[in-house]
């Protein structure tokens, strides 16, 4: 049985802290493992801070939906906004922070990406028209392949 | 967001009260951190057992709070939840931060 669910936001990091936290709250209600639950939160959280931050990059009146699709063992996410293409037009390569460095240099920022690669089975993005369309992919019986590789890109592929 | 903190032997323990760290109060977070530790012991323990969720926002906020103690300085953390620590391992940072399961065991190293 599919469950669908949709749910729009103001691009702001505060309704966007609540967007998320509502999606989740309809997720676990519709029977999202809680062994899942925080891999889906996380990278949810990072694709929307993504829109907020640099999508919209504080342009005021910027709106974030987001649509769940969860059958069985398999939750699609698709966070869709009109903000600004991301760079390229595609998704960023995935790369690993260097943290090979003195701890005054250390990065503050640049980990969002490695998230988002590392907790999810498949992701692709879309352009189309003004809409930028970011689907993720997460395989909940485990079968997609091994959720941890600390510091490591997972394989993706993208249907 | 809302920390408290409390001086315990030669350790500074600053608690975070709230259960994220995330874009919403990362800076927020950053600068109350600059406060709680402008001056102090040298061992600062960041206690995270009320924490549930963080995200790359707030873990950037949490390298910046280490920074601004300067190289004198250091920052532990302890009490990660599952998801907290989770975060701390997809990204590396259990390589540069001490992870304690918990403030006692954190406490237990400085005694010991």
């Amino acid at each position: 049985m599919s469950q669908r669910s949709s749910h729009r936001f103001d691009a702001t990091q505060l309704a966007a802290r609540d967007g998320i936290t509502a999606v989740m709250a309809q997720l676990r209600a519709q029977g999202l493992p809680d062994r899942a639950a925080g891999d889906v939160e996380l990278a949810l959280a990072e694709v929307v801070n993504n829109v907020v931050e640099h999508g919209y990059a504080g342009a005021p009146g910027g709106e974030v939906r987001v649509d769940a699709d969860l059958t069985g063992a398999r939750l699609e996410l698709r966070v869709v906004d009109t903000g600004r293409p991301l760079p390229g037009g595609h998704l960023p390569p995935c790369r690993t922070v260097d943290l090979d460095r003195p701890p005054a240099e250390l990065p503050e920022g640049g980990f969002g990406w490695g998230l988002i690669y590392s907790l999810t089975d498949t992701l692709r993005y879309d352009r189309k028209g003004v809409c930028n369309t970011l689907s993720m992919r997460f395989f909940l019986d485990g079968t997609g392949r091994e959720k941890v590789r600390a510091g490591r890109c997972a394989p993706q592929t993208a249907p | 967001m809302q920390l408290t903190s409390v001086q315990r032997g030669d350790a500074s323990i600053v608690t975070v009260k709230a259960d994220r760290i995330d874009a919403a109060v990362a800076i927020q977070f950053k600068e109350r951190m600059r406060s709680e530790t402008e001056d102090g012991p040298e061992r600062v323990i960041l206690n995270l057992s009320e924490v549930s969720f963080i995200d790359s926002s707030g873990l950037g906020a949490i390298v910046a709070a280490m920074k601004q103690l300067g190289t004198e300085r250091r920052l532990d953390l302890a009490g990660l939840s599952p998801m907290v620590d989770k975060v701390f391992r997809l990204t590396r940072m259990d390589t540069v931060f001490t992870l304690f399961p918990s403030l006692d065991d954190a406490m237990a190293e400085l005694e010991g």
